[in-house]
């Protein structure tokens, strides 16, 4: 079954580029996607520690002197967090995405893109083998060129598609000279994920420390590419506000965690002294990305931008738990980023409403809508204080055990004083605040205020509009009021990767 | 049966195709080249029924390699090439026919259409017998065999400046070229007394070898196959070869002659290699050309304008990464499957695909619009779709983008410089890859991304007619990319 989700997105690409109708197999297809995802997350085993589940493999090359090719899938409980997380985003994006006769250009490749987007996140989160973990991450990047490319907006579109396309793709380059580097250097005969971890936590085939160091450093800069890190952001606001609504929800929501669930798949079990040399470099980059950023993030003049900065300024508490290596702190990440998926890609796609309806987010330009459009106003506040990490949705919790599990750090704190984690805790805190300055100012100068347009106000959202928003803030408030849901898939799989870092 | 029937048929197909062409009255001539597809086709289904002969005593042996998978595989590149080059000549025969037209009145509209389709069958028999060659005078007669046939192919469009132009310059360097390897064969046997390169690679390894006289025979040697696969610095007449030569014909070149030179390369160069004495300072020779050759290729290809311009520095640069695999030999054998021969194989194997795929979408596309720079492919998504896929697959592959073909070419060409520690060579290919995604995107970006302008449109924004075998052959080539992306296997379990 984990096979045929993998498979049914880029399956339902192909058949639209045969000339099955555009948005019905679309949406047929995400749905499908999303109802056995859930099927298979209630037939998951938590009882299991760490082990993959649901494991299929097809050999594919096998010849001496290279690593054993298969192509091979199975979940995690990280992975399958990840998953439900990319089904949901894709069904919603897919919803919002317009009608065909709506879209300038051709429809079909429309649709097919985000398929292929969708598809290759989901590939990219259930494959268990390297290659392929890599693999369908690739397979998103020329759809996302040409979906900024042809449907972005503005006339910067062209511009802004080539610096994405070839940031990610150098970014994607020192991704692959690091993991070639790593299973190089173990000496590694297959590219099964479980076995080249095995591998690198045997004292005989671990990598040398000094050796690990460089090969964390060039992971680091690979991922962290792909995921914003500062300074390698510069790629993401412009590109979120330019690329079609759908598009930014499922690269913003989904695929931008994929260099997380990398460094926390690969990076972190493979190269623990590495991660343990950079470790303070990291903490001041992703103080970077929280507070820097957040500050950018103040001074944003229009909602897709401001939205774009912020999800760049979150991820900076995803690094932070993943920095902590310790459960509470990795737990927290995951719920962190599936928390953050679905919020972002809520707000995006509110934003993507306002900006077709009203033709501009602009916070001086518009003003007042919520007396017009009272539905929209309460969703958008919803979203809005979900992103700001207020308690009753998923952000907070994941937030908290974020920053519970990067305080606990080191050694007794009353004993020792504070150490580097505890000070990156306190002035990431701040960020909190930020978060809450520049929502709530949006929230305020969108939607109260002056109106600046009373008689043309269009209609408030219908409930096709609607739905696809519902579903995400209901699966935020969901996990927010019990993120047991999710912890309980996390928690094992968490253990499972820490289990087998000191035992061996 | 033995392989070297596959020769005979191959030239006999030939014959025929003259032998038709000048007695039967034909309406079309085009039908001349179903004769070959069809006869090609045969051919390359007995590839697979070719059993070793029972006793290798006559001396026929001596020339011609009697059991060897690796030179089959290398056979079925050239078929299939060849199939493919027919089938791109048959849709380009129009502007063949004009360009060729013969004033005087009563000929044949179409004179001069049957040569067109042989020639390309006589230069396949040659290139198959050239990957079976063991002896340096067979080497040396079934690349002549090659050239000559290409010198005419090249300057086919009699009435194109352009053709004629790259057909003299072919011709000339050709020439030069062979004068570099006939030097090098002489002194190659002055220094080992023998043509046959199992005793060649015997006198090679022995301690008390002239090593001045056989690094002098393997420099002349490299630079006359440098000029034959485009390495550089004797890569200069690839980009004006190719874009006057006519468009199947160009793509002959850029993948046939490519794999022949590579086929001799591999051939001549494994002696130097197994040789203590010598191999040291070949494999610098080897890098140096390889980091040149990636560097040149790769950087030069960047603003290119013309589409067959850009496929040529593309496919120097290619040449670069199949150089940078054969200076990452291994100098003793650690009984790997991955050696720079099987390498070289499976990247042949996918370049091949991948090229003629981009080389069909461009002969469809020359036949409606009578222009080669990007501008002929602006809007291109909007007026055909399927041709803008088709070039948007082969270029992702030849980029090296992971799940197509190419990607398995430029990562086990990278496994292998990292296992020989050839750090120099790694980090210029992965910077020459880095650049190929540019350029390569460029392509897909001014297909998809920009509108057609102003000199395109007055044509007509109908879609572009695309003939049956193409389009069939294209699908073929599409399906073949994306699953040797995901299962490289099928390549290298050929002749693995």
């Amino acid at each position: 079954m984990l096979e045929l989700i993998v498979f049914l997105p880029i399956i339902a690409a192909v058949a639209i580029a045969l000339g099955s109708p555009a948005r019905i197999t679309a949406l047929g297809a995400a749905a499908v996607t999303l109802l056995l995802t859930l099927t298979l997350s209630a037939q998951f085993n938590t009882s299991e520690e760490g082990a993959f589940q649901f494991n299929s493999s097809r050999d594919l090359l096998q010849i001496d002197g290279f690593p054993h090719l298969a192509l091979s899938f199975g979940l995690d409980g990280i992975s399958l967090v990840l998953l439900l997380l990319a089904a949901i985003v894709m069904m919603a994006a897919v919803w919002v995405a317009p009608a065909e006769s709506k879209i300038k250009g051709s429809a079909k490749l429309y649709y097919l893109s985000l398929l292929l987007i969708g598809g290759g996140a989901i590939g990219a989160f259930c494959s268990t083998d390297i290659f392929f973990i890599y693999a369908f991450h690739e397979l998103a990047l020329i759809p996302t060129f040409l979906m900024i490319g042809i449907f972005g907006r503005g006339e910067d579109r062209v511009r802004t598609a080539w610096t994405i396309t070839i940031y990610l793709g150098v970014g994607s380059l020192i991704l692959l000279a690091g993991i070639v580097m790593a299973l190089v250097g173990v000496g590694a005969d297959t590219f099964n994920i479980e076995d080249v971890v095995a591998l690198a936590k045997r004292p005989e085939t671990a990598i040398a420390a000094g050796q690990q160091t460089w090969i964390f450093g060039l992971l680091l800069v690979g991922f962290g590419i792909l995921v914003s890190l500062f300074p390698f952001h510069s790629w993401a606001a412009p590109a979120y506000a330019t690329a079609p609504t759908p598009v930014t929800m499922l690269h913003a929501g989904v695929l931008k965690k994929f260099g997380l669930y990398g460094l926390i798949r690969i990076a972190m079990p493979m190269l623990p002294e590495g991660m343990q040399a950079l470790t303070n470099v990291l903490l001041v980059l992703l103080l970077g990305n929280i507070i820097y950023l957040g500050l950018v993030t103040i001074a944003q003049k229009k909602l897709d931008r401001m939205l774009g900065y912020s999800s760049v300024m979150h991820m900076g508490y995803v690094f932070l738990g993943i920095a902590a290596a310790n459960h509470i702190g990795v737990g927290g990440a995951v719920l962190l980023m599936f928390a953050h998926g679905i919020s972002i890609a809520l707000l995006f796609a509110l934003c993507g409403w306002m900006r077709d309806r009203f033709g501009t987010v602009d916070f001086e330009e518009l003003g007042g809508v919520a007396k017009h459009l009272p539905r929209l106003g309460l969703l958008f506040g919803f979203a809005a204080f979900a992103s700001a990490g207020l308690p009753g949705f998923a952000n907070f919790a994941a937030e908290v055990a974020v920053f519970f599990g990067a305080f606990q750090v080191g050694e007794n704190v009353s004993q020792n004083g504070l150490g580097w984690f505890q000070w990156t805790t306190i002035i990431a805190l701040w960020g909190v605040v930020i978060s809450a300055v520049y929502v709530l100012r949006a929230y305020r100068s969108l939607f109260y205020g002056e109106s600046l347009q009373k008689a043309d106000a269009p209609a408030d959202m219908t409930w096709a509009c609607r739905l696809p928003v519902l579903l995400l803030l209901g699966t935020l408030l969901l996990v927010g009021f019990a993120p047991e849901i999710l912890n309980q898939f996390i928690r094992p799989a968490v253990e499972g990767l820490f289990l087998s870092t000191h035992g061996g | 049966m033995p392989a070297y029937f596959l020769e005979i048929i191959v030239v006999a197909l030939g014959l025929l195709i003259l032998m038709v062409d000048a007695f039967v009255k034909l309406e079309d001539k085009r039908t001349l080249s179903w004769i070959g597809m069809l006869g090609l086709l045969v051919v390359f289904g007995l590839l697979f029924r070719v059993e070793a002969p029972e006793s290798t005593d006559s001396p026929f042996w001596q020339f011609y390699a009697a059991d060897d998978r690796l030179a089959l595989f290398f056979k079925g590149i050239a078929v299939l090439c060849t199939l493919v080059v027919l089938i791109m000549a048959y849709d380009f025969s129009p502007v063949v026919v004009d360009q060729t037209a013969d004033p005087e009145p009563g000929a044949h509209p179409q004179a001069g259409l049957g040569e067109f389709f042989a020639l390309p069958l006589f230069a396949c028999a040659g290139l198959m017998w050239m990957a079976s060659a063991t002896n340096l005078v067979s080497i040396f007669v079934s690349l002549e065999t090659v050239t000559i046939a290409f010198y005419i192919m090249v300057a086919y469009l009699r009435r194109n400046v352009g053709s004629l132009e790259a057909g003299v310059k072919y011709l000339i360097l050709g020439a030069l070229s062979t004068g570099f390897l006939v030097y090098g064969f002489a002194w190659l046997y002055g220094v080992t007394g023998s043509m046959q390169l199992s005793e060649i690679s015997a006198a090679l390894a022995s301690p008390d070898v002239n090593r001045i006289g056989a690094l002098f025979a393997f420099g002349l040697i490299l630079v006359a196959l440098a000029f034959k696969v485009g390495g550089a610095p004797f890569h200069f007449w690839i980009p004006d070869v190719y874009q006057g030569a006519p468009t199947p014909i160009t793509a002959f070149l850029s993948v046939g002659s490519k794999a022949a030179g590579f086929i001799v390369l591999l051939r001549l160069v494994a002696p130097f290699l197994a040789s203590e004495a010598l191999s040291d300072k070949v494999v610098v020779a080897l890098a140096l050309i390889a980091v040149l050759t990636l560097l040149i290729g790769n950087f030069a290809a960047i603003p290119q304008k013309n589409f067959k311009r850009l496929l040529a520095y593309s496919s120097v640069a290619h040449a670069g990464f199949l150089l940078t695999a054969l200076a990452c030999s291994p100098t003793e054998s650690s009984g790997n499957a991955l050696t720079p021969v099987t390498v070289i194989a499976f990247y042949l194997g996918a370049y091949l695909i991948m090229t003629l795929l981009a080389f069909l979408v461009m002969t469809t596309v020359r036949k409606s619009i009578a222009d080669e720079t990007f501008d002929a492919y602006r809007g291109l998504a909007k007026r055909s779709p399927f041709l803008a896929a088709a070039t948007l697959i082969s270029m992702a592959s030849l980029a090296g983008i992971p799940l197509t073909a190419g990607f398995w070419g430029k990562l086990f060409v990278f496994k292998l410089a990292v296992d020989q520690g050839q750090w120099v060579l790694l980090v210029v290919a992965i910077l020459g890859a880095c650049a190929g995604f540019y350029y390569y995107l460029k392509i897909a970006a001014s297909m998809y991304l920009s509108e057609p302008d102003a000199k395109t449109q007055t044509i007509d924004n109908s879609p572009i007619p695309i003939g049956k075998i193409a389009r069939f052959a294209m699908i073929a080539m599409i399906v073949a990319v994306i699953a040797v992306g995901i299962k490289p296997d099928l390549i290298t379990g050929l002749f693995v």
